[in-house]
């Protein structure tokens, strides 16, 4: 049977369906058709990996996070950080332009002079809430300077009490930005 | 009386005056740079073109005296074309700071460019490179490269502080704002240039990187610097507070009233405001006795205030209570203090601090009387006008008249009279904002609040009342001194409705036909500034 290109269309519109269909029964049971294919097919799988068989065939579709992952797309919002001048200091102005956009003012930015008066302004203090953050990714959007990115592929900053999660402007410069490889792929955690 | 139309409104302007007046009467805004409602007309930077039929070509507002039948468009093509162009000119050389400028949020070359600007550069060359971001005075920093030689500064420090510091040297694209040979931008009114200078070219030292200008919130006020008055804004920040370690009021700006300060206020003003915010500050009640200070909350001062008050009326009359008012209190507060004075008999009022000596003055703004309020005192008649000076008081404690003295913000034990004779007091009770020598002494401090922190007005020397309106809350549990009396008088059988704000500004005017002035209707609040800065929003 053929699944028609319009499914959705007639289901709003139960006049178009067939007798049949109306009835539901017939797709109920193709469903559970479905579902109890790839069981059996997870479950002889599974067997045949406990004897140590068929290793290069997945059990499931299913990714085991976090024991796997699969490779992050280039524009995933990851947790931030702050990129560097070639000697290592901040490339931020601390012009507050993400502290502004930020939907959920969970960036803290005090300013202060910088020595050199060609850069002028530099961030004394420069803290993020992530425990706020709803990772929007405007503040990357609107930073003039290209000073902020989210672009390391660490999700996993979970912390045991609210003041860990803020993020200081140590702890985002120390981030390294993650290279792209294997979109999608899915790959085992050693 | 010429009568003229701008953009199809007829407007009729007295002989004289510019095209660019008559479109300000008429409520048309022209986009200028180098115009100055307070200084001489210029005529050079050419922002301000506009259309006149029949003329040649375009001319500029700001200097075009207005004719008869003349008949000006500001919104045509080719008056916008002359903005663009004017503005592409101007930002060859600009460095586009904005993210470290902190003009940006209330800067014209950003807001007009924002409005009229090219957007697609069309510049290849390179941008000359020069002097950036030197401080040229104690409150002003240059950055030369974003100059956009407008002379606005230049004219001020010609005409009005007429100290001529600055000047433009060099010609064509090299010429730039210098100082002259040997001196500082350091007059008395220099805080003044960064006001008019329309981008971030002069910048206030002080305020350097403090807030984003967006994030201010602001108050109309009065100056409590000296006996003029000038009108001013009260930028504070209250949004973000990590940004200003705290501070909440960041800076001053003048508020233009053509009869006191036109657009101008004295650098003694401008920065005069850091007490508000300092650590000095009284933040709570505290009861002293010989041996401790204890801190106490409002109900329990208020109790003790009343009863130290009552005890001294039943022993030994109203005759044995002084009241030590300050001239940098409100005329609300004075006249509160003074009605509840007069309901428990005191006459021992004074407010002439005889350790006060005149301060500098000139022949523009600066008054020697330092402070925003003595006429207030005066027309309220809250002194002994038998003597001269604040003084007697001190006799009156010395022949153990006088047992308890309350004394208003001022620093009696700087005075040699007084410092005698403080110690003969039963008690001593000091209400004021900040720390001194009288609250070191006082057996009990009240925390009151300052200007920014309630409404009120304060009486000029040319006896013009002029009211301030609130920009922040008390800090800590200061109250304002005509509540704290209010609390007190309950006491005494009077209603504490008699010392609400306006209650007591309504039976000022009433009952001193000196204040029933115009001056007192809420202010109005005009900017000196085109951009409206955030109010609230963020
Ligand atoms: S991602 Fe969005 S919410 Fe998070 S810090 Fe940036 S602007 Fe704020
Ligand atoms: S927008 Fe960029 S340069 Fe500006 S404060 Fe944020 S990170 Fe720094
Ligand atoms: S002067 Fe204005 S345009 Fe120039 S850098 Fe400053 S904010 Fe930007
Ligand atoms: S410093 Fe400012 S006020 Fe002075 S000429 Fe330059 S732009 Fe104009
Ligand atoms: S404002 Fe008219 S020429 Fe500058």
């Amino acid at each position: 049977m053929s699944r028609p290109k319009d499914a959705m269309n007639r289901l709003r519109d139960p006049e178009a369906l067939s007798f049949w269909q109306r009835t539901y029964v017939p797709e109920i049971l193709r469903g559970l058709k479905l579902t109890a294919a790839h069981f059996f097919r997870n479950l002889l799988i599974h067997i045949f990996h406990l004897a140590g068989l068929w290793k290069d065939r997945r059990g499931a579709e299913t990714v085991q996070y976090p024991e796997e992952v699969r490779g992050y797309s280039p524009r995933l919002r990851s947790l931030h950080r702050l990129t560097k001048r070639d000697d290592g200091s901040p490339r931020c102005v601390a012009c507050m332009m993400c502290e502004t956009i930020c939907p959920a003012r969970c960036i803290y930015i005090v300013a202060t002079e910088h020595p050199d008066p060609n850069i002028e302004k530099r961030p004394a203090s420069f803290d993020i809430d992530l425990g706020k953050c709803v990772f929007c990714g405007f503040c990357v959007e609107v930073c003039p300077e290209d000073a902020i990115r989210m672009d390391t592929h660490i999700l996993n900053f979970a912390a045991y009490s609210r003041q860990e999660m803020v993020w200081d402007i140590n702890r985002l410069l120390s981030n390294e930005p993650q290279r792209v490889e294997g979109i999608g792929e899915i790959r085992k955690v050693k | 009386m010429p009568t003229l139309t701008i953009d199809g409104q007829q407007v009729t302007v007295s002989k004289g005056a510019t095209i660019m007046q008559a479109a300000e009467a008429l409520g048309i805004y022209i986009p200028r740079y180098c115009y100055h409602p307070g200084l001489r007309v210029a005529g050079s930077c050419r922002m301000c073109l506009v259309e006149i039929e029949k003329a040649p070509k375009l001319d500029i507002a700001c200097y075009r005296q207005a004719a008869e039948g003349m008949v000006v468009h500001t919104t045509t093509e080719p008056v916008k074309l002359a903005r663009q162009s004017i503005l592409e000119f101007l930002l060859s050389n600009h460095p586009l700071d904005c993210p470290v400028c902190d003009q940006s949020g209330e800067c014209d070359l950003q807001n007009f460019y924002m409005e009229f600007g090219l957007y697609q550069s069309r510049f290849l060359e390179n941008k000359i490179k020069r002097r950036k971001a030197f401080p040229i005075g104690r409150h002003v920093m240059l950055d030369n490269e974003r100059c956009i030689l407008c002379s606005r500064c230049v004219r001020f420090c010609e005409e009005v502080s007429r100290s001529h510091e600055l000047g433009i040297v060099n010609r064509g694209d090299r010429s730039e704002i210098a100082l002259r040979e040997g001196s500082q931008l350091d007059n008395e009114y220099s805080g003044n240039v960064i006001d008019i200078c329309p981008v971030g070219a002069l910048t206030e030292r002080e305020f350097r990187f403090q807030c984003r200008v967006w994030y201010l919130n602001r108050a109309a006020s009065v100056c409590p610097g000296c006996s003029r008055g000038c009108n001013i804004e009260l930028h504070y920040n209250v949004n973000r507070p990590h940004q200003s370690g705290g501070k909440r009021v960041l800076r001053l700006k003048p508020r233009f009233n053509a009869e006191v300060n036109k657009w101008w206020m004295c650098d003694e003003g401008r920065y005069g405001f850091e007490f508000i915010d300092a650590p000095s500050r009284l933040q709570d009640f505290e009861i002293r006795t010989a041996q401790r200070t204890v801190v106490a909350s409002r109900e329990q001062a208020v109790q003790t205030l009343s009863d130290w008050i009552g005890d001294s009326i039943d022993r030994h009359g109203s005759q044995s209570l002084g009241i030590f008012l300050s001239p940098k209190l409100s005329n609300e507060d004075l006249y509160g203090i003074g009605k509840f004075a007069r309901h428990v008999g005191i006459d021992c009022l004074d407010f002439r601090n005889p350790s006060e000596r005149p301060g500098y003055q000139d022949d523009f703004l600066i008054q020697a009387d330092k402070n925003p309020n003595t006429r207030g005192c005066l027309e309220l008649g809250l002194y002994r006008r038998s003597e001269d000076s604040g003084g007697w008081m001190a006799g009156e404690i010395q022949r153990g008249k006088v047992r308890v003295l309350i004394v208003f913000l001022q620093d009696l034990a700087l005075a040699p009279e007084f410092q005698q004779v403080l110690g003969r007091l039963e008690r001593l009770v000091f209400v004021g904002s900040n720390r001194n020598g009288t609250a070191e002494i006082a057996s009990l401090v009240v925390p009151s609040a300052t200007y920014a922190e309630k409404d009120g007005s304060f009486t000029n020397f040319e006896g013009r009342a002029q009211r301030f309106e609130r920009a922040v809350v008390p800090l800590g549990s200061a109250v304002a001194e005509a509540d704290l009396v209010a609390s007190v008088a309950v006491s005494f059988g009077m209603q504490r409705e008699e010392f609400e704000r306006e209650r007591l500004l309504s039976d000022l005017r009433r009952e001193y036909p000196f204040f029933d002035q115009e001056a007192l209707n809420p202010p109005e609040l005009e900017w000196v500034y085109q951009t409206p800065i955030g109010q609230e929003r963020l």
